[in-house]
């Protein structure tokens, strides 16, 4: 199998853009109008879009757009998910119940149906995305802890901190958690492009970051109305989009095979009874 | 059989009734007056109250999630609040364009992704698995608010084969059902792959080998046959998601779709129909999985046996 380096390369190079996003000279709000919809040329180096606005400078602060909400989204997703699965399945009874029926309802959307009409109607803007995202992040995370928990949790150790009086949470969290993290640093993998795409088809869609603030999605958006004479303002974010989207499903399946979770997955979906 | 269709209905039964629930009370929590936005800021009091009584708003929130959801069961959906028209009419018109659009898209998929999946698995390790496990990353990777643009620009822009936008005329419905099929494709060729090569390694593939069949027997009378069942159920889920994208792709190509209808009525703050448009498509989300799981059981009778 061939390891490429790039996808590494490129996901460095996206979270160090928008950590330093801030503190980068950029002029993405600068309008120009002798450089309107102008095409790539040395003073732009991407081209300016339809308000003669450097295009380079907009990527970089799109980046920082999605890096922030894929950061945002997933943790508070991995984090929630992880510890409502793992407890109802510790847990047992009413409360696994009442997960498994929570879950259930929340599968039967299609998750992107859900955010796009949450963010519709909570409005604009990057906490409501943020929010609406999350809302439908959780439960695949609850969903996977859920199961793996309940095949691990009858091992001898579990039941060893069980003698010795340990608390449930401290059951959960240290003897737990630690053993259900490979299948759950897969699936988050995998979630931070699924919160990427997301991201930018909300704003695609004119529901997520409000103009003129940039992201990939609502660059895309603005840039459809001069693809005859300005492809490059949906070919340049709509590339740095697919790039970063490409590098995070490469380094998936990297970890996935390193991680060995597919033997792992197969238990979990006999967990759930599929 | 009957239990498992029991308890399988029973399942589909609970989940309408929450889904319906959901929907109508994230409508109802999320800030915003629809009064206010019908009426605009210069309306006065009494007009405001008296909008508030025709649309049931005053009545408990209790009350009028009962109403909704009788109004559910009785395929009374309400009226719209911005076209002043019962919300089923409204549907009507945009429903049969989304279906056309998916199903289009679900043949697309499914024509390129089996004998993808199918090549990839027969030659495993060879050029032509990595080709096409490749076009399947590609595939997962690229988001149709881009693909779509891209084809746009190829071949309406630059070839003039099909239209740029909307439903008219025979070639109208072909490259938004590329755009949206094309991820269904990567993920259906995946999984055909991984679930052919698990049934390649069992023992009657050697058996069937040994007594002399060919390479293509195997291959799809043994081999395909057996891979079907973990697919079915994988493309029973995979329709969600074929559903969610139809939105984005219904707007890219102002495709008259439930999904144009749903972005338009958030704009208009047209809360019914909003309502209508989220349950439509996740009731069909439903359905679709409930008819896979059934198909399942029918198909593998360890299924439906293991719970008699």
């Amino acid at each position: 199998m061939i390891r490429p380096v790039w996808p590494v390369v490129v996901l460095l190079l996206w979270a160090l853009v928008a950590l330093t996003a801030s503190w980068l000279p950029l002029q993405p709000d600068r309008i120009a109008l002798e450089a309107i919809l102008h095409g790539p040329a040395l003073q732009y180096w991407l081209g300016a879009d339809d308000l003669g606005r450097p295009v380079f400078d907009r990527v970089l602060v799109g980046a920082r757009t999605s890096f922030l909400v894929a950061g945002w989204v997933v943790s508070l997703s991995v984090t929630a998910g992880t510890l409502l699965g793992s407890m109802a399945a510790y847990l047992g009874g009413v409360w696994d119940r009442a997960l498994v029926m929570i879950i259930d309802i929340f599968m039967a959307f299609p998750g992107i149906l859900l955010a796009i009409a949450l963010a519709g109607l909570l409005g604009p803007g990057i906490e409501n995305l943020i929010f609406a995202l999350t809302l439908v992040g959780w439960v695949g995370y609850a969903r996977l802890a859920r199961a793996q928990v309940l095949s691990v949790k009858r091992r001898e150790h579990v039941v060893a901190a069980q003698a010795l009086g340990t608390g449930t949470a401290r059951i959960v969290m240290r003897h737990l958690v630690p053993l259900i993290s490979a299948p759950l640093v897969v699936e988050a993998t995998f979630g931070v492009a699924a919160v990427v795409i997301a991201e930018s088809g909300l704003s695609f869609l004119g529901l997520g970051v409000q103009p003129p603030e940039a992201s990939w999605g609502s660059m895309i958006r603005d840039g459809v109305r001069y693809m005859l004479v300005a492809p490059h303002l949906v070919l340049v974010p709509g590339g740095a989009l697919f790039l970063v989207v490409l590098s995070v499903n490469l380094l998936g399946d990297r970890l996935r095979d390193h991680l060995d979770v597919r033997s792992i997955r197969r238990t979990m979906e006999q967990g759930t009874g599929k | 059989m009957p239990s498992y269709l029991i308890s399988r209905l029973f399942m589909a039964a609970w989940v309408i009734f929450g889904v319906t629930s959901l929907v109508f009370f994230l409508i109802h929590w999320v800030p915003g007056d629809p009064v206010e936005v019908m009426l605009g800021e210069s309306a006065s009091a009494v007009d405001r109250e008296a909008l508030r009584q025709a649309l049931g708003l005053t009545q408990p929130i209790l009350q009028q999630w009962g109403s909704f959801l009788t109004g559910v069961f009785t395929l009374d959906l309400g009226t719209s609040l911005f076209y002043q028209q019962p919300v089923m009419e409204l549907l009507n018109g945009h429903y049969l364009a989304t279906l056309e659009l998916a199903v289009a898209a679900f043949a697309i998929a499914v024509v390129i992704a089996i004998p993808l999946g199918v090549i990839a698995a027969a030659r495993q390790g060879t050029a032509w698995d990595f080709g096409a496990m490749g076009f399947s990353l590609l595939g997962v990777s690229i988001p149709n608010f881009w693909l779509g643009p891209l084809l746009v620009m190829v071949f309406s822009l630059g070839l003039g084969w099909f239209p740029v936008s909307g439903r008219e005329g025979a070639g109208a419905v072909v490259l938004p059902a590329i755009t949206l099929g094309t991820s269904l494709a990567a993920i259906l060729s995946r999984m055909v792959r991984s679930s052919l090569l698990e049934v390649l390694g069992e023992d009657f593939i050697r058996t069937a080998r040994a007594k002399g069949l060919s390479a293509r027997q195997v291959l799809i009378r043994h081999g395909l046959r057996n891979a079907w069942l973990p697919i079915l159920t994988l493309l029973g889920m995979q329709v969600g998601a074929l559903l969610g994208g139809a939105v984005i792709t219904e707007i890219i190509f102002n495709w008259p779709g439930i999904g144009s209808l749903l972005i338009e009525s958030i704009q208009k703050r047209d809360y019914p129909v909003v309502q209508a448009c989220v349950l439509v498509i996740s009731l069909a989300y439903v359905m679709i999985n409930l008819i896979t799981d059934l198909l399942y059981a029918w198909v593998d009778p360890r299924i439906r046996l293991e719970h008699t």
